[in-house]
């Protein structure tokens, strides 16, 4: 980088700044595309996760912790450390879970309603509008500063486990998930730290 | 002169009966190309396992398909067009492109028998404290990311059996899926795996099966002229080979046959004569199929090479007659007198060396030796005793005798290289002795006639696949399928430890889907009655995040687990698993044998010592290293083959010396034979090329063509100087002999061509040495 353009990269930020701050641009309803554009910016991010999951048949609901990596287009990990150290990678059409000694390795077409669950979170940090379509009826509501995007099943095998998705975040970056299943058990997932690795 | 007459003619008549006999004979021959008549007899169980996996076992039946070119979508769903074509034909048993065709059935009947089939279910698993650790596995399962596929069955499956054996099938690797069917890891071509209903050595089976997969891509929906159909397999290699030994034998003994009459043609200037000196070689041929396929039921497609070549060794016997004889037919009669003996003596020579080949433990070496036996004793036969009589009045030949007095002021002055061929043979003498060590090949896949591209593909395909090699198998032996079924579980609970340790990445079973009636009761056993079973679980689900009462369905399964019919292997049809029972679980005669392959490691081969220690302690079984044992037996046979040869060379030697009693003349005889075979030996070598067991053949053969020039070079009496149109005769016999071989040598099949890099240097030396170490006319 020369000398030469660093004042004007300044320059820029602080004009990008200003039109943040300003609460005309604030006020201003956003729109998927500008959503989806604006996370698709990231091609990488590692953040920290933690899940609390209400199973009916459970007494008490389930926590677990770790750590979410994202690799732009197809790649998200999501690694468990705890209660018990797990992990699941989703590379393509393919999904790896691993436990202690198990491997598990699972091709994604074979169980649409996982398929589902994990496409969801893939395409909303990919920022991949048509994957997210495919499978789901978008619904967008807030601004930049803060937005809820909702996601309803429109593939039948999906809908038959899910019922919706709901997802919250700020500007270009997604805080929590919380998925509701069909049989009433739902899991919330609230992501912090979401940065380039 | 009557006599001599009547004589021919009964010569005539008994011969005719004898080439229509042959003819009869071979109408009704049956033709193989099938290698395994390359591979040695196997005398013991282990080997004769071996050829039988060879042959016909699962391995053996397996074609891979590569769909390429035009783009992934496409490839995909003519992937799926063709499979679901193949389907349908009862030529294969199975035809899998990674779509999930039977996943539902095979749940379904995993799940009804997860009691009888997982490995997991033991009296400890169904005590309180198991069922305890049981179910907080399938809590802290239902918690993660796969708890989505756990959730509903957890009430009928709270210990998680369903897992375990869903865990157990999904061990092995299968390629990745592109738009729904298996594709290579690079992407760039569809896979497929088929396994035919008949064995890899039906050829005519593989065949069809073959044609049958080209048709379905031809005829798919989706057909474009973009991509290609590649396919591959130990059935493929068949084939392929099978149609590159006829295409060649074909093309070869035509081309040596052309190759030949126009050089007789030149010579004699003569159809006639022509068409009378093909007598011999076309009776010696026939004789030589006829002999060979009495003798073994069968004719080689390679034998047929061999024998194309053997017409420039059997045209000489005619050669001799009609260039060392005058010009009349009293001279014909003459050279029976004056050269009959020698030419007799040739044939013996060549016989004793070819009789060595007969013990050979290869089948197919065997046949090479009795059709060079039978095809030389029926061509110089013939010869003697035929043709002098078919001869009409005025027969004769353009006259050879100019170039017979320059070869004679050749061979005169040849002397003058005795020391620089003595030179010459010395250094092929030290690279002999240096070279000793790489001289032989003794792989078994050096005979193979599959070419490297061949190779290479199926290397490509196979690595696709995640394909098993099959090259190292555990092999049970016992009287019944349950006993052998019992000692198979046993043998994997050994190889389970081997799997943890990391010596091994997986090995497959039939027991584990299949397991042995005693293990299938023992797993009944483990479960409680069902008021214990209450008890139990209302003891293990303290402390846990669960009640007790969710479980009443698991209660409900279990106890019908408990009386449940036991599995036979005719409840796997129509599941996934059947094909791999059929594969592994094998009934012969009153023998059953379960076979359970290995997989290596990934990147690394089996290190056998340590797997085979622990199984040293139980009896039938065996640890088969397939390639090691197949390349060891092998070896074994070509070293038998060397000493046999060694063999036949004694003979050659005792034969001359019972024939002229001076060790003196022998040696002379057996010097440029022996020279001739060192310094092919040594040429081939620093040439590169490690001889196989046809190299072998090849070298026999120079002796027994040799021996017809050094038997015409000596001479009792150095004197009497050798007649220049026997040396012109040796000088065409040799031509035909080059090319009725030479031609081999640019074979791609390595059997044809190793014969022919031998035989063509090897008898054009045996003639030069024999001319240089001739005792001189005068001296």
């Amino acid at each position: 980088m020369t000398r030469l353009t660093q004042p004007h990269l300044r320059l820029c930020a602080l004009v990008w700044l200003a039109l943040l701050v300003s609460p005309i641009v604030q006020a201003a309803p956003l729109s998927i595309a500008q959503l989806m554009a604006s996370l698709a910016q990231h091609p990488q991010g590692v953040a920290t996760f933690s899940e609390k999951k209400f199973i009916a048949i459970l007494d008490e609901p389930v926590v677990s912790s770790g750590e979410l990596l994202f690799i732009a287009p197809a790649r998200l990990e999501k690694r468990t450390l705890k209660p018990r150290p797990e992990s699941m990678v989703l590379d393509g059409d393919t999904l790896t879970l691993e436990r202690g000694q198990r491997k598990h390795v699972l091709q994604l077409k074979d169980y649409p309603e996982v398929a589902g669950m994990i496409e969801s979170i893939r395409a909303t940090l990919a920022g991949d509008r048509k994957a997210l379509e495919r499978v789901y009826h978008l619904a967008l509501d807030g601004g930049n500063e803060r937005w809820t995007l909702v996601l309803t099943p429109l593939d039948p095998k999906v809908g038959a486990v899910i019922a919706r998705i709901r997802m919250e975040g700020i500007k270009d970056v997604v805080r929590s998930v919380e998925i509701l299943q069909t049989d009433g058990d739902s899991s919330l997932m609230t992501i912090e730290n979401l940065a380039p690795p | 002169m009557i006599h001599t007459r009547r004589r021919g003619i009964t010569a005539i008549v008994l011969w005719l009966i004898f080439m229509l006999a042959c003819v009869g004979i071979i109408s009704r021959t049956h033709f193989t190309t099938d290698l395994s008549a390359f591979l040695p007899r196997a005398p013991t169980p282990e080997q004769q396992l071996l050829m039988d996996q060879l042959r016909d076992g699962l391995a053996s039946r397996l074609i891979l398909v590569g769909i390429e070119g035009a783009d992934p979508p496409t490839r995909a769903r003519l992937s799926r067009q063709i499979a679901q074509s193949l389907r349908a034909d009862r030529t294969f048993v199975s035809v899998n492109n990674g779509e999930p065709v039977n996943t539902e059935r095979d749940r379904i009947f995993l799940f009804n028998n997860r009691y009888l089939l997982s490995p997991a279910v033991t009296p400890a698993r169904f005590s309180g404290d198991g069922l305890h650790a049981a179910l907080s596995d399938s809590i802290d399962l239902l918690a993660s990311p796969a708890g989505l596929l756990i959730k509903s069955i957890l009430p009928r499956d709270p210990t998680g059996e369903m897992v375990q054996l869903i865990e157990q099938l999904n061990s092995g690797t299968h390629p990745k899926l592109v738009e729904g069917a298996w594709a290579s890891r690079d992407g760039a071509r569809a896979l497929m795996l088929m396994q035919t209903r008949a064995a890899g050595s039906d050829t005519d089976a593989q065949q069809h099966a073959m044609a049958a997969i080209r048709q379905a891509f031809d005829q798919a929906p989706s057909a474009t002229p973009s991509a290609q159909l590649v396919m591959t397999g130990p059935g493929v290699f068949s084939v392929t080979s099978r149609d590159t030994i006829k295409r060649q034998v074909t093309r070869l003994s035509i081309i040596s046959l052309v190759l030949i009459a126009t050089l007789l043609l030149l010579v004699y200037r003569s159809f006639s004569a022509l068409a009378l000196g093909l007598l011999p070689v076309i009776s010696g041929a026939l004789a030589g199929i006829a002999a060979v396929s009495l003798g073994f039921g069968a004719v080689h497609g390679i034998t047929l090479g061999f024998g194309t070549a053997l017409i420039g060794e059997a045209v000489d016997y005619s050669i001799y007659l009609f260039v060392q004889s005058e010009q009349s037919r009293a001279d014909h009669q003459d050279w029976i007198k004056r050269f009959w003996p020698t030419i007799r003596l040739g044939v013996l020579t060549s016989i004793a060396g070819f009789a060595s080949l007969l013990l050979s433990g290869f089948p197919g070496l065997a046949q090479l030796g009795l059709y060079a036996i039978a095809g030389l004793i029926a061509a110089a036969t013939v010869t003697r005793f035929v043709l002098p009589s078919l001869l009409p009045a005025n027969f004769h030949i353009h006259d050879v005798l100019g170039i017979g007095l320059t070869l004679s002021r050749v061979v005169q002055r040849a002397a003058a290289l005795r020391w620089p061929a003595a030179i010459v043979l010395l250094a092929a003498c030290a690279i002999v002795v240096d070279h000793h060590a790489s001289l032989w090949n003794d792989k078994i896949a050096s005979l193979s006639p599959v070419s490297q591209a061949d190779v290479e593909l199926d290397t490509r395909l196979r690595a696709d696949m995640g394909a098993p090699d099959v090259r190292y198998l555990v092999v049970v032996s016992g009287a019944s399928q349950e006993s052998v079924l019992r000692a198979s579980e046993r043998a994997s609970a050994l190889l389970q430890t081997q799997v943890e340790q990391g010596e091994l990445a997986g090995f497959e079973s039939p027991s584990r889907y299949l397991p042995s009636t005693a293990t299938q009761r023992a797993r009944q056993d483990s479960l409680p009655r069902r008021p214990m079973l209450e008890t139990r679980l209302a003891q293990a689900v303290q402390g846990l995040p669960v009640r007790a009462h969710l479980f009443t369905p698991f209660l409900a399964d279990a106890d019908a687990a408990r009386s449940q019919l036991l599995l036979q292997a005719s409840d796997l049809q129509q599941t996934s698993m059947a094909m791999a029972v059929d594969a592994l679980l094998i009934q012969q005669q009153r023998q059953w044998r379960a076979l359970l392959p290995l997989t290596a490691p990934r990147g690394v081969s089996i290190n056998a010592d340590p797997i085979r220690a622990a199984l040293s302690a139980m009896p039938d079984v065996l640890f088969v290293d397939m390639k090691a044992e197949s390349d060891h037996l092998y070896s074994g046979y070509l070293h038998e083959a060397i000493v046999l040869s060694l063999g036949g060379l004694v003979a050659i030697v005792g034969l001359l010396l019972a024939v002229f009693r001076s060790p003196m003349r022998v040696l002379r005889i057996i010097a440029p034979l022996a020279a001739a075979v060192i310094t092919v030996t040594a040429g081939l070598s620093v040439l590169g090329q490690q001889m196989i067991i046809l190299h072998l053949v090849g070298l026999l053969l120079v002796v027994a063509v040799g021996s017809n020039y050094a038997l015409f070079f000596d001479r009792p009496d150095p004197r009497t100087p050798i007649l220049p149109r026997t040396l012109a005769s040796m000088l065409f016999a040799n031509l035909t002999t080059v090319a009725g071989f030479g031609l081999l040598a640019f074979s791609n099949v390595s059997l044809l061509q190793a014969m022919g890099v031998t035989v063509a240097p090897g008898v054009i030396l045996a003639l030069i040495y024999s001319a240089i170490f001739a005792r001189q006319s005068d001296a």
